[in-house]
């Protein structure tokens, strides 16, 4: 057997150190980076471990002085939560009723094929009507107006996962439920939203994700600190005229902990959720 | 259809007749159909509208100019560029994604010690923020104090530092490294559970008819991979078709267009130009030829549905 064969089993630890330094490396950095003074960062040779830990960029970005770099940082951080979180509840709201009915009603299945449809529209070619109609309605520079667009990503997406959730439970249990003269509307409260309570929690992680991680939309829709969401924030001090990188560095980590340390913590769920549309198919 | 058939087709103390089911499905669906309507479906008609119009993205509404837009777009130079430059881009990204994915795959499906937290590690670029992602490639490449000139030298690989986003003949190739470290994972978490639906006495059965490790692959692991892998690959392609992200914080199109893919040439053209009617109608180019793609994969989806 080929799994006997020490060759063969340093060869995959081997890979699997190879592996394991692609994926880290580049974080490693960023961390190292972010903790490490202006000078180390700009020595020649590079000095790849600081002489001293500096984490006076962390508190700079979390402070809340104002007109400082902090304040706008913290600004963008509210309102990307904003954003993505009102996008998300909203729509999860849309999409539980539908997804719940195109679950059970073959009838109206194919609608669903139009829904996916919409999620691969490209954002260009939706962006300059957004543009037009929320300027008309005053929406441009505001994270309602954010969050409304958003929902051209989300909508789709969450109904798509919650579908295949509802899928999952059997509508058996309804029928008995009616059968014993419950109405629908218990069946749905009492039954089939607590038993699709797990699957919720993960489309709506997703979708905070998904808001999270937007920047085509904010970039075109957001103008200021009143909207600006930290992608945008990001972006601009990547670009801008900034000469500290490890402060770059330091917002990186910073926006990238949330969605990370999800990702760690739900990971099951999210690559149950991730690999299901493909084993499915 | 049976009018008196519940849900589920059968016969329950309280028949319901079908329509009011499907009456009833379409009335739950409401809500939704009206947000999509508003943000999608709108959108997308007065995307088509605007295409005909030389309108300004402020101020001027425009007049209707036919198929103009389309036809000083498809001759430009620009345009043709653009979309040499997507194709390359989705090509090289993608195949090389899937390449990576499913040898990390193949690797994560042996059995080692600390296999389980390798696994983990390989969440951590899927969940970075594609914008963080941007940057921190940004960070690496940068041309004065980057880690990868600094890697480069002082393992006496390259004599001197190097721009290598700033450079035309490198900045794509840096890119495609960017997007595919963040992506590969996917691909190879996706490859992964299919390789662990595969019946362990199946590949057993194989090892003791003597099939050498490729001939394994290729006939016995190979079709339980090919329907997830085709619909990563449907995935991915879409994505990388539409790429801006990366490219727009990373180089913004440039060196000299190097990098300029069809979704910065819309944003250009719509949003920088303000040519709302001429950025329009290349969007919606943009859009048909996505669509070509996604039904181009369905149609061999469904006919490896059909092999298999």
């Amino acid at each position: 057997m080929e799994r006997q064969n020490p060759l063969f089993t340093a060869f995959v630890y081997l890979s699997a150190l190879l592996l394991a330094i692609i994926i880290l490396a580049p974080l490693a950095w960023l961390f190292v980076m972010s903790i490490s003074s202006a000078a180390d960062l700009s020595a020649k040779p590079l000095n790849w471990w600081p002489d001293e830990i500096d984490l006076s960029r962390y508190r700079a970005l979390l402070s809340t002085i104002e007109n400082s770099a902090g304040a706008a940082f913290v600004a963008s951080l509210l309102n990307s939560l904003k954003v993505a979180g009102m996008a998300t509840l909203a729509a999860v709201a849309v999409a539980i009723p539908a997804a719940w009915a195109v679950s059970r009603t073959p009838t109206v299945s194919w609608s669903l094929y139009a829904v996916i449809a919409t999620y691969m529209l490209p954002p260009v070619a939706l962006a300059v009507p957004l543009y037009m109609g929320l300027a008309y309605l005053g929406l441009l520079n505001s994270v309602f107006g954010l969050a409304l667009v958003y929902l051209t990503i989300l909508a789709p997406f969450t109904t798509w996962l919650l579908k295949s959730g509802f899928d999952s439970i059997p509508r058996e249990i309804e029928s008995a439920a009616m059968i014993d003269g419950a109405r629908l509307d218990q069946i749905l409260r009492l039954l089939t939203l607590p038993l699709a309570a797990p699957v919720m929690a993960t489309s709506a992680l997703f979708a905070f994700l998904l808001a999270w991680d937007e920047f085509f939309y904010a970039l075109l829709f957001t103008s200021d600190l009143r909207a600006k969401t930290l992608t945008v924030a990001i972006a601009d001090l990547a670009g801008g005229r900034v000469s500290d990188y490890g402060l770059i560095a330091t917002a990186g980590v910073l926006a990238a902990l949330p969605p990370v340390l999800i990702g760690l913590v739900m990971q099951r769920a999210l690559i149950s959720g991730l690999t299901s549309g493909g084993v499915k198919g | 259809m049976n009018r008196m058939n519940g849900p589920d087709g059968r016969k329950g103390p309280h028949p319901m007749p079908g329509t009011w089911i499907t009456t009833r499905a379409w009335l739950l669906m409401l809500p939704l159909l009206v947000v999509m309507i508003a943000v999608i479906g709108w959108p997308l008609v007065d995307t088509v509208r605007l295409s005909f119009t030389d309108a300004k993205l402020v101020g001027t509404a425009g007049g209707f100019v036919a198929l103009d837009n389309y036809a000083k777009l498809l001759g430009g130079a620009s345009f043709q560029r653009a979309l040499i430059t997507t194709t390359w881009f989705a090509v090289v990204s993608v195949a090389a994604e899937m390449v990576l994915g499913v040898l990390a795959a193949l690797l994560l499906n042996q059995q080692f010690r600390g296999r389980t937290a390798l696994r983990a590690l390989m969440i951590l670029p899927w969940a970075l923020p594609t914008v963080v992602n941007a940057t921190l490639w940004r960070l690496i490449y940068n041309p004065e104090y980057g880690a990868l000139n600094a890697a480069l030298t002082q393992l006496g690989l390259i004599d001197s530092y190097r721009s290598w986003l700033g450079e035309p003949g490198s900045a794509l190739t840096a890119l495609i490294v960017a997007d595919c470290w963040k992506n590969f994972p996917l691909v190879a978490l996706i490859a992964l559970a299919a390789l662990q639906a595969v019946p362990r006495d199946i590949t057993a059965a194989a090892l003791v008819d003597g099939a050498g490790p490729f001939n394994r692959f290729r006939y016995v692991i190979m079709p339980y991979l090919a329907g997830p892998l085709l619909v990563a690959l449907v995935l991915r392609t879409i994505e990388a078709f539409k790429v801006f992200d990366i490219i727009w914080v990373m180089t913004r199109g440039g060196p000299a267009n190097s990098t300029r893919t069809l979704s910065i040439l819309v944003y250009q053209e719509a949003f920088s130009f303000q040519r709302a009617g001429s950025g329009a109608s290349l969007a919606l180019i943009v859009t048909l030829l996505v669509t070509l793609l996604a039904v181009a994969y369905a149609a061999l989806l469904r006919k490896a549905a059909g092999a298999s």
